[in-house]
């Protein structure tokens, strides 16, 4: 169990490595480097002035050497320079993985638990009304564009309404707590709509198959009532695959929020990779989808540690699984 | 021999396609999608009978409510919103058709090389495969499309050329979008392969090759097909919402996506315009998505049972 995990964390490690030198070269390719940026700041640079820069900040080394550079540079903790914000990348990334962590952690708390209510309640009325009622709310729950949906609130809530403000994290001049919240109910709510439909579909399904398995039939045999058999027999088995899904869905969801807060101009790790690959911020580019990356990654490894945590009879020493 | 051969088949077909035929949202989402395509690719047709195209500027009627010219108004240039959706539908299917069926070849092409050789190799592509899946997608599908195309070494004739940016957005979600049928592919092959007519096939000294197209691969297009339809509504979300964040099909050519771009700065004064291009987006996604799950049902009986 321990070495199973031990080498999932290894592995996971591999893949950042690897995307680590897959983005950078990427990087690379992208319109425009650091002295081409400075050329169109300032015309009067001549073509030495250019050779000369490039030789300072090392842009003339190969690939491969430049890399390195950087490698050791980060792992000593020199992030380096965001040219957007004009201060080390870190202290640009801190802030907004927090903001995303917020925003991420509240749609997902409310999108499970709207997709094990139906998904429960689909499982138990299967092929009755309720349950097309919720199939087809979930259909349309992945089928719908988020940004269109991000768009149509603030139409509604913003615009028609005025309820509800359309961007931003506070007012001007700073707010309470229950300022701040009022600027996360749009960009939560449609975070929480385009991700419950799969989460939906996957808990039903799991949930119907279980209610299938022999040892259900026994306790409904021995006069168990409905409601003790769903939840307390059945749950707890059905959840097994639905956690390991959930958390497997993290790279769909840090998608949403990439969207939602680019729409909402809500300041988290989204917007930042968003602007940052924008407005040609190599440096924080880099960096941010590192990040994403790493805790993309990291949930991954977390379903795993779920999912035999859930799971007694999985052993992981390759005989019994 | 001939007789049984060939009855069997034809009465598998009339199950599928009765068990397609009892799902009625499928059946109304072919309907959907045939009128759409219709519509979509007729609008030459209406260009020719009200007189205009998608691409007429007229200042003198900018924002104009629908009328008996311009069915749906008109956009902030006066342009024909309804030709305009039209023409950006085209777009919009073609890439999510194209990109799915190039996705399901090189998933297809993976899944099953790596089923069917196994061992090590197989162990290589799966640990990529998996690497591919743990990735947040988003982010680096923006990346893939804001590279510098010179930077690559690709000719400046073909990286200015008009429809660069529709070739590039169907090749950037091809080369994320393939690792579903690769998954499934793969573990069908490697079932298949141990077989007995597979291993008879072997014996009677048949290539690796042959026995990949002749005896694995046709027992895998349900699969296939379900996993590609299932696929394209997955991959109009995704070029719509790069074209809406500029980064996918790039205007004068008009898509679904970009479309929205403009809609966004003018959602207080002409709400409809941002409307419009997203509730067809839904549609056809909608309908993908029952499609695929329709055909599911019909092609695959056993996960019917398994869910039913």
């Amino acid at each position: 169990m321990t070495r199973y995990l031990l080498d999932r964390a290894v592995q996971s490690v591999a893949v950042l490595a690897i995307m680590s030198v897959v983005i950078f070269w990427l990087m690379g390719l992208m319109p425009g480097d650091l002295i081409d940026l400075m050329i169109s700041a300032d015309p009067r640079l001549t073509p030495e002035d250019a050779a000369r820069l490039r030789e300072l900040h090392g842009l003339d080394l190969p690939i491969s050497e430049r890399y390195l550079n950087w490698l050791t540079a980060a792992l000593s903790g020199d992030l380096g320079f965001s040219r957007l914000f004009a201060m080390p990348v870190l202290e640009a990334v801190l802030p907004a993985l927090g903001n995303t962590v917020l925003l991420l952690g509240i749609s997902f708390v409310l999108a499970v638990a709207i997709a094990f209510l139906s998904g429960i309640a689909a499982a138990m009325n299967q092929h009755r009304k309720l349950d097309y009622a919720i199939n087809l709310l979930a259909f349309a729950a992945i089928s719908i564009p988020s940004f269109w949906l991000a768009l149509m609130m603030i139409t509604l809530f913003s615009v028609t309404l005025g309820w509800l403000p359309a961007s931003g994290t506070e007012s001007v001049g700073g707010g309470g707590f229950l300022d701040k919240a009022r600027f996360l109910v749009l960009p939560v709510l449609t975070l929480t709509i385009v991700s419950f439909g799969s989460h939906t579909r996957f808990v039903r399904a799991s949930m119907i198959e279980t209610l299938r398995q022999d040892y259900i039939r026994t306790a409904r045999a021995k006069g168990a009532g409905e409601g003790r058999v769903v939840f307390r027999h059945a749950l707890r088995n059905a959840l097994i695959p639905v956690v390991t899904i959930l958390a497997l869905d993290f790279g769909f969801l840090f998608s949403g929020a990439l969207i939602i807060e680019t729409i909402f101009a809500y300041p988290g790790m989204g917007k930042l990779i968003f602007d940052a690959i924008m407005g040609n911020d190599y440096n924080l580019a880099l960096v941010t989808l590192l990040f994403a990356t790493a805790l993309t990654l990291f949930c991954n490894l977390a379903a795993d540690l779920a999912y035999a945590w859930l799971d007694p009879r999985i052993s992981y020493t390759g005989d019994g699984a | 021999m001939t007789a049984a051969a060939t009855a069997a088949p034809a009465s598998s077909a009339r199950h599928a396609w009765r068990r397609f035929a009892r799902h009625r949202l499928a059946l109304a989402s072919v309907l959907v999608l045939a009128l759409l395509c219709l519509l979509a690719f007729s609008a030459p047709l209406f260009e020719l009978a009200l007189g205009t195209d998608s691409e007429r500027v007229n200042l003198f009627s900018r924002l104009a409510p629908p009328s008996a010219q311009a069915f749906l108004g008109t956009d902030e240039l006066g342009r024909d919103m309804f030709l305009r959706l039209l023409e950006g539908g085209q777009v919009s299917l073609l890439v999510g058709l194209t990109a799915a069926v190039a996705a399901a070849v090189i998933g297809t092409f993976i899944g099953l090389v790596a089923g069917y050789f196994g061992g090590r190799f197989d162990a290589f592509l799966m640990r990529f495969t998996d690497g591919i899946i743990a990735l947040p997608l988003l982010p680096l599908l923006i990346v893939l499309a804001a590279i510098d195309l010179d930077k690559l070494g690709i000719p400046a004739a073909i990286a200015n050329s008009e429809n660069i940016s529709l070739y590039r957005i169907i090749l950037i979600v091809a080369l994320v979008g393939w690792t579903t049928v690769a998954r499934l592919v793969r573990g069908a092959a490697l079932s298949i392969r141990e077989r007995e007519y597979v291993q008879a096939a072997k014996v009677q000294g048949a290539g690796s090759w042959r026995i990949m197209r002749v005896h694995i691969l046709p027992n895998l297009i349900s699969p296939i097909i379900v996993a590609t339809t299932l696929s394209v509504g997955n991959i109009i979300l995704l070029e719509s919402v790069l074209s809406f964040l500029g980064l996918g099909i790039q205007p004068p050519i008009p898509s679904w996506g970009n479309l929205l771009t403009n809609a966004q700065a003018l959602i207080s004064t002409a709400p409809l315009l941002a409307f419009y291009p997203g509730f067809l987006i839904l549609l056809t996604v909608l309908a993908f998505n029952f499609l695929g799950d329709g055909l599911q049902d019909a092609l695959d009986p056993r996960a019917v049972r398994r869910r039913a």
